[in-house]
């Protein structure tokens, strides 16, 4: 990495206060490197994408576990796509069916991390395909 | 070849270390020495003070604990049916799951509501919901636990007038209610008002209930959460104990008497890990509790230091992959549970992992639980695992642990400063990290994880419980007919009132029930009081 540290956003929409797995990658991708930025629970799609806008962040990741990932993920994504933010790179973990993840790559979100993914794998991910 | 041959090579080589996972260091063997030299054994019989071995005499042999599978989706109608399934299947106790929104304080037809009502529970928004859910249900043999928090002042008030409305004299009624918010800052995550706020109603249920409904136990402090996390067993007791001493504080500075409400207090605690380690955990846990209560609250009443709990659950101990395994890491929790005087049992099913159970994996776990009473013998003598040196020595250790816990927490200036300034989230999610590398790094072990994995890639099988759209149009449409129907200016009053006792710092309890009683809603009551009270800012933090 040259230049300035990149910049990633992790998000927690919903109503959904499940944060041990949302937490734990923020540290893991401070361990490797990166500048991390935690919204914390309880967020609206207007202010995560609002976030993302006005830090200028490389990575936007969204942990949903209460299921309701494909409207929460819609929402953001219109708006990420107002703010002209196609570019970045969008991901989503959480609890999330396999079915779920053609949908998800529509909008915009094509890196998914569903339950059981290792964090060693999220922060491949990010490496290998961020730009 | 001989026996002496084949073992004498190993003795050169020196066995693993074993640390348990509160920091304990294993001894390959335990003797009388051990215990002597860890504090000896504690003499006490079950149902004498500090209730090591038990808080009753007879335990299981005059009652097996209570069975009480946590169950809540979509509306109280389908509720109430699985209510009764569970009943007649033999299940002696209703644990009620309510969708976030409900947790939240938003009622169904909020924007923030959206895509949540019915989803994680039962939709709550009025007493009707509460008088549809519970219809038919005999509130006297079958207690009721509401797992909510948030919200929990507003659902306890619900849960009286409905009680009240069907008959039932209130000063008689059992049951509980979660209504531990300082855990849900740490780790779950409902909260809704700042935390001193939030203290204050925790309060004023304990204070309303000791004074009208002395058998309802208002507050259940939830270690297990605060497990789930990332905090070792022996924080999880810690970090409990710190925040029942908090309301325990908080309900002494309202004037009331300790032996007034201390006996109303429970516990709702974590079953997961090594079987020993969570035994010698709940035999220490029970026995500290006594001491807390007796030493420093100078209870009168030996059952005001009781340690009535709940042990359960154990989700973060299931695996999504190879789920099958999971119906056994139930039964060996559910042992644990027994092994440990449990007063009341609930286990995660195996689909838990990735789904809201389905009926025949609920009866699974009711199953697990009925073959130990039955069957395996649990229920025929009082903590069987007593006088092993292992056990004993191990209790005495974890105590050590648990005190340790609770000084750290009094170093930080006390939970609710620890908790207000993020502290505690930051040490016990710094641990869920750790705990994270070294299960991906094999050096925690996991079958099916890390270990005995399947040799093809399994397909894992997350599956959601399909969202019903038109179930939640359903809760909407009667919540509007509701509002049409009910008796506006009362409403309207009642509300009035609960604003005006909150900005008076006066008791909310008394107004909520009147205002539950004219089927004002969740999320009207809960706009009162963020409007008093505003709304918690969570502090974002990642170093201690």
């Amino acid at each position: 990495m040259t230049g300035r540290k990149k910049k990633i956003l992790i998000a927690k929409p919903g109503l959904d206060g499940h944060d041990v797995g949302a937490k734990v990658v923020v540290r893991a991708l401070m361990d490797a490197g990166y500048e991390v930025i935690y919204t914390g629970l309880r967020q609206t799609p207007e202010a995560i994408a609002g976030k993302a806008r006005d830090e200028n962040v490389d990575v936007i990741g969204l942990s949903i576990l209460s299921g309701s990932h494909l409207p929460l993920c819609q929402k953001t994504a219109k708006l990420l796509r107002e703010y002209q933010m196609t570019d970045r790179m969008w991901l989503v973990g959480g609890n999330i069916p396999e079915k779920d993840r053609q949908a998800l790559a529509e909008m915009g979100f094509k890196g998914v991390f569903p339950t059981a993914s290792k964090l060693s794998d999220i922060v491949s991910y990010i490496r290998e395909n961020l730009p | 070849m001989s026996k002496a041959q084949s073992v004498k090579p190993h003795k050169d080589k020196p066995v693993r270390p074993v640390i348990n996972e509160s920091g304990i260091e294993i001894k390959t063997l335990y003797t009388a020495q051990d215990v002597v030299a860890s504090g000896g054994i504690d003499a006490s019989l079950p149902g004498e003070l500090p209730f090591t071995r038990g808080i009753h005499p007879e335990m299981y042999r005059r009652r097996p604990w209570t069975m009480r599978q946590y169950t809540g989706f979509a509306n109280a109608a389908e509720t109430n049916e699985r209510f009764h399934y569970l009943i007649a299947n033999g299940q002696t106790g209703l644990n009620v799951a309510f969708d976030l929104a409900t947790q939240c304080g938003y009622d169904s037809d909020a924007p923030e509501a959206y895509g949540e009502v019915g989803r994680v529970g039962m939709a709550v928004d009025s007493l009707r919901d509460f008088e549809i859910a519970f219809d038919g249900i005999d509130l006297e043999n079958i207690t009721v636990s509401l797992t909510i928090n948030g919200t929990a002042a507003i659902l306890i008030a619900m849960f009286l007038a409905m009680a009240e409305k069907r008959g039932y004299d209130v000063a008689k009624l059992r049951g509980t209610a979660q209504n531990d918010i300082l855990k849900e800052f740490i780790g779950r995550g409902t909260w809704i008002f700042p935390v001193e706020a939030s203290v204050k109603l925790v309060t004023d249920t304990i204070e309303y209930c000791a004074h009208h409904a002395p058998k309802y136990s208002p507050v259940s402090v939830c270690g297990y959460h605060i497990r789930e996390s990332g905090a070792t067993p022996a924080e999880e007791i810690g970090y409990a104990f710190a925040i029942a001493k908090a309301y325990t504080d908080r309900a002494l500075s309202r004037g009331l008497d300790i032996d007034e409400f201390a006996g109303r207090l429970s516990f709702n605690l974590n079953i997961y890990g090594n079987l020993f380690e969570q035994v010698a955990k709940f035999r220490a846990a029970r026995r500290h509790w006594a001491k807390i209560i007796a030493d420093e609250y100078h209870a009168k009443k030996p059952d005001s230091g009781w340690l009535r709990m709940i042990a359960g659950g154990g989700g973060f101990g299931l695996t999504i992959e190879q789920p099958e395994n999971n119906i056994m890491r139930g039964a060996y929790y559910a042992l644990v549970a027994a092994l440990s005087g449990a007063q009341t049992m609930a286990l995660c099913c195996y689909d838990e992992a990735y789904t809201i159970p389905t009926p025949k994996a609920q009866r699974i776990s009711l199953r697990t639980m009925q073959l130990l009473i039955e069957e395996i013998g649990l229920c025929d003598t009082v903590d069987p695992l007593g006088g092993s040196y292992y056990i004993e020595t191990l209790t005495n250790q974890m105590e050590d642990k648990i005190v340790e816990t609770m000084k750290w927490v009094d170093d930080q200036g006390g939970v609710v400063k620890a908790v207000s300034e993020g502290i505690i989230q930051s040490k016990v999610s710094a641990h869920a990290y750790e705990r994270q590398k070294d299960l991906e790094s094999g050096k925690i072990r996991k079958v099916g994880v890390n270990c005995y994995v399947e040799e093809e890639k399994e397909d894992l099988k997350v599956e959601l419980h399909p969202y019903d759209q038109a179930g939640a149009e359903k809760q909407i449409a009667s919540l509007k007919k509701l509002r049409a129907e009910r008796n506006a200016a009362e409403v309207e009053r009642c509300l009035k009132e609960l604003r005006a006792d909150a900005q008076a710092n006066r008791n909310v309890m008394p107004a909520l029930v009147a205002a539950v009683k004219a089927y004002a809603t969740v999320g009207e009551m809960t706009n009162v009081l963020v409007d008093v009270f505003g709304r918690y800012k969570e502090p974002i933090r990642f170093s201690l």
